[in-house]
């Protein structure tokens, strides 16, 4: 059956994952941007970002755009529960947008880099928090969010966001391991490393909680044969992770990146597979929320029409800015 | 927070908010297409003056575009945390309307903003223009798209409802070319020019009083004098014609704007006064008698709908709308002045060495922006009490948020924003204070001082720019300052 409300869940759902692989690794880079060393190559892990982030930060307009188009149920209820977050989210990525054109005009430029990395910190944080409260469930009366204004803050949200943070260091370094040579490559290893570890462990601990939250999570997870269906999941998650550290190991530079991507790629599967058939779980179902057909059409003729354009474009201006970022490119 | 609900705090950040947003658009809209003409120009003649303003003005262009881009990103999420009843009731008509935005407007935008500013030695000249103009591009389409869900909510059209109380498209035609949009559309893009033209217009003024030969200096305050001529008395017409739907579809933000508490025949026109809600008159005005009728109906002894008109918790803040209006329409006025002054100046063969007149212009330069924000003030608070004009009251639009945390958000945004653009700004107008005609040529490598946002040019020339507009340069010392060449001669020739 085409149905749209799930043509438009699935979009949405691509969108934000393409939200977090792209914009996952520039903002890696701004949280380990302190670790990165001198100043000379500071600007260089900024400068292998600077042409692309602003794209990469587009899919969250995308992301957050589509929803009110296309579950304006949704986009009213889930913005208020997670008010703190979300505000918190966007000043911290004011904070960091502006660090891009910002550091480059002062001689003070110890205040663009705090501004860098405290935004790019706190947008991660902000982002894996939203993640958690949404899983744990948000209570809802009529068409509206029926909480408090602190109930996004559990012990569950703040690994998420841990979590989060983890994983996108794990992809800014190694976005960087790909983009530069020498010592600045030598450390974005050891860092990829570390990250690397960091966040294959809070996935664990994040894959084990998550079936506790509720017993709709439980039964899609644990029970047979549902077990079956889900369980290449985990396994590839492990796979990929070895192979994120062996290829680190054997001082491949594309591979770690990818391993690294392959990763997100399957946490966002297994989310998917808790989600379904929510869209804020467990009150508000992706049909409740859907906007009429008349609506959900008229974009979709524009989004099918218009993505293959974007993802066009956007390859050619990352192919425009392929191989190891050159010196005195970008900012200084 | 005593006295103030969760609403006024709402309404604070909303306005807050946007207000510093569409200052930034404003100027990158029309400073993208500026910089199309600039390089446009620069390919076609192959005059490095050009490419010098280009310069000159694309690093100022970046800083104002990611503070564009930014402040942006937040009006977006802000609907949904703020204004979440308004969201789910109008978000099947304006959603979609938002979604065009990011698919044609925002993801063009950003794609090639990177070419642009750092890719000049990577694509090469063809393709950098191209870059260029899609930047500029999405720009304009973005304001198409925004402007389209503005004017919807200022005039909806082509909209149902449905069982669940949500606002949802019936004919999208109507609804994306509702009644107010292609007034707001040209009025809004020639504001974006026009405030463009004053900002630049004021910084070539500046550095001409300083050196009345700087060539580059000399090429930004023409060209911005030239759309000053061409584009205030323009903005003239559209705005009257702009009022004059207004008056069609709403009477009452026309009364606000007008004074007018009474419904009459003959109504006079206002010029100055101060409306008093309370006493249901405008105190001290100085008026024309009949004008107003004139004006809003093109006859002198024509009937004027007054406030009185609709019951009073229907009045928008009439004295704020007032006054913006008045503001707007005299910086117009003022700005057609200059327009005509700098023509006369120029026909005088005297444009470089007006001083008064470039005096004027550099005390025109942030007059766009007042006017711009006036324009929305008039437009935004002469709409209320409605969010959906007629429809949807901005009391029963906001979220079920806590006062506490509205508050919060908001004293947070103060701060940063005030910080943050605060700086932005400042460092915006520090680069508009360098001397334009030292920004160096492309084909030197001397003066690429670090820290220039659009270093792309300078830094490799020696690969790629042998060749300017297919013909072969000229070899010439690297110069620091002075920029190209600085012999009379061909400053002479500069001259339009
Ligand atoms: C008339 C023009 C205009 C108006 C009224 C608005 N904007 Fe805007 N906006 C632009 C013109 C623009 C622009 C010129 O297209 C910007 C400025 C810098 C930029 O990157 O694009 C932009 C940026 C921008 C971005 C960042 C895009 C990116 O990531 O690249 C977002 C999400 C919005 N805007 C959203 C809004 C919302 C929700 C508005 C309504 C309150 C709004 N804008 C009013
Ligand atoms: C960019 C230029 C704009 C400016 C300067 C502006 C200004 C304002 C101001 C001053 C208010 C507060 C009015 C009041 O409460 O008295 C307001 C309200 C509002 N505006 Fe705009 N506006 C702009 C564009 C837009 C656009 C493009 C949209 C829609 C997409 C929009 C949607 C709203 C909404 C939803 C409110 C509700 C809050 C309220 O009514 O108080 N505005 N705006
Ligand atoms: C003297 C000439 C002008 C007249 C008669 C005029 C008229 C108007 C009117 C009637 C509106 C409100 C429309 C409505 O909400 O229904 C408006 C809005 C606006 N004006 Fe003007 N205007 C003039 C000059 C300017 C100038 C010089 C600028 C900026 C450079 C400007 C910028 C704006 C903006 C940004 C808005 C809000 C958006 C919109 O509704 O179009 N105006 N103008």
């Amino acid at each position: 059956m085409f149905d749209l409300a799930f043509v438009w869940a699935t979009l949405i759902a691509v969108a934000v994952l393409a939200y977090v692989l792209l914009d996952g690794f520039d903002l890696g880079i701004g949280i380990l941007f302190p670790l990165w060393g001198d100043d000379d190559e500071q600007t260089l892990a900024m400068s292998s970002i600077a042409p692309v982030w602003d794209g990469n930060q587009t899919w969250l307009v995308l992301g957050g755009g589509g929803l009110l188009a296309v579950f304006p149920l949704a986009y009213a209820i889930i913005l208020p529960a997670l008010y703190a977050p979300i505000f918190g989210m966007l000043l911290a990525l004011v904070l960091r947008g502006v660090a891009f054109e910002f550091r480059g005009r002062t001689e003070r430029r110890y205040l663009w880099n705090a501004s860098f990395f405290v935004g790019s910190l706190v947008a991660a944080l902000c982002q894996g928090i939203t993640l958690g409260a949404l899983l744990q469930g948000i209570p809802v009366e009529g068409r509206a969010y029926a909480g408090g204004w602190w109930d996004w803050l559990t012990p569950f949200s703040v690994v998420t966001g841990l979590a989060l943070a983890a994983g996108y260091s794990m992809l800014g370094a190694t976005w960087l391991v790909l983009k530069t040579t020498g010592a600045l490559q030598a450390r974005a290893r050891r860092y990829a490393r570390i990250a690397g570890a960091a966040t294959l462990v809070l996935i664990g601990v994040f894959s084990l909680w998550t079936p506790l939250l509720q017993p709709e999570y439980m039964q899609r997870w644990f029970s047979w044969p549902a077990m079956l269906y889900v369980a290449p999941v985990p396994v590839l998650v492990l796979l990929c992770g070895a192979g994120l550290f062996t290829s680190l190991a054997r001082g491949r530079e594309l591979a770690p990146f990818l391993y690294a991507q392959g990763l997100f790629v399957l946490c966002y599967i297994g989310l998917g597979i808790s989600f379904w058939p929510y869209i804020v779980p467990p009150s508000v179902s992706i049909r409740e929320a859907a906007a009429p057909d008349s609506s959900l059409a008229f974009i979709l003729v524009g989004a099918l029409i218009l993505l293959p354009l974007i993802l066009g474009y956007t390859t050619y201006s990352y192919w425009v800015f392929r191989g190891k970022v050159r010196p005195g490119e970008g900012y200084h | 927070m005593d006295g103030l609900t969760a609403l006024d705090l709402a309404r604070l950040q909303f306005t807050f908010t946007v207000s510093f947003h569409i200052v930034f658009p404003a100027f990158s809209i029309g400073l993208a297409s500026y910089l199309a003409v600039l390089e446009g120009l620069w390919l076609y003649t192959g005059r490095d003056v050009f490419m010098q303003a280009f310069r000159f003005w694309v690093k100022i262009f970046a800083v104002a575009f990611g503070m564009g881009v930014v402040s942006g990103v937040v009006m977006s999420y802000q609907f949904g945390t703020n204004w979440s009843v308004f969201s789910d009731r109008a978000g099947p008509v304006i959603g979609p309307l938002m979604g065009y935005e990011v698919l044609t407007a925002f993801f063009l935008e950003a794609g090639f903003l990177g070419v642009m500013l750092f890719g000049m030695n990577r694509v090469g000249r063809g393709l950098h223009f191209l870059a260029t103009l899609l930047v500029a591009f999405g720009t304009l389409l973005s304001a198409f798209w925004i402007l389209s869900v503005n004017s919807w909510m200022q005039t909806p059209a082509g909209y149902a409802m449905n069982e669940a109380g949500q606002y949802v498209p019936a004919d999208w035609w109507q609804v994306i070319f509702n009644p107010s949009f292609p007034y707001r559309l040209v009025h809004m893009t020639l504001a974006a020019y026009l405030t463009t033209s004053f900002a630049v217009g004021a910084v070539g003024a500046r550095h001409l009083l300083r050196d009345s030969s700087d060539p580059v200096a000399r090429v930004m305050f023409s060209m911005a004098m030239w759309m000053a001529i061409a584009v205030a008395p323009l903005q003239v017409v559209v705005g009257d014609l702009h009022g004059l739907n207004t008056v069609e579809h709403q009477p009452a933000k026309i009364a606000a704007m007008e004074g007018h508490y009474e419904t009459r025949a003959g109504a006079p026109l206002h010029l100055i006064g101060w409306p008093d809600s309370d006493a249901a008159e405008t105190r001290y005005a100085i008026s024309i008698p009949k004008a107003g009728s004139l004006i809003l109906q093109h006859d002198p002894d024509a009937r004027v709908l007054g406030l009185d008109n609709w019951p009073r918790e229907d009045w928008p803040n009439v004295p704020l709308v007032f006054w913006s209006f008045r503001l707007m329409v005299g910086i117009g006025l003022a700005m057609v002045t200059i327009g005509v002054w700098s023509f006369v100046q120029r026909l005088r063969g005297r444009l470089y060495d007006a001083r008064g007149l470039q005096r004027a212009a550099v005390w025109m330069g942030p007059s766009g922006f007042v006017a711009v924000l006036a324009g929305w003030i008039v437009t935004e608070v002469g709409r209320q009490p409605y969010t959906l004009y007629g429809l949807l009251r901005t009391a029963d639009s906001a979220s079920p948020v806590d006062t506490p945390a509205v508050g919060a958000s908001l004293v947070a945004f103060i701060v940063i924003y005030t910080l943050v653009f605060g700086i932005g700004i400042y460092y915006a107008l520090r680069l508009m204070g360098q001397t334009p005609a030292a920004v160096p040529v492309p084909d030197t490598e001397a003066g690429e001082a670090p820290g220039l946002g659009f270093t792309g040019i300078g830094r490799h020339s020696s690969q790629r720019q042998g060749v300017r507009g297919g013909r072969p340069l000229p070899q010439r010392p690297a110069a620091p300052t002075g920029g190209g060449r600085s012999d009379p001669e061909r400053r002479r020739r500069e001259e339009p």
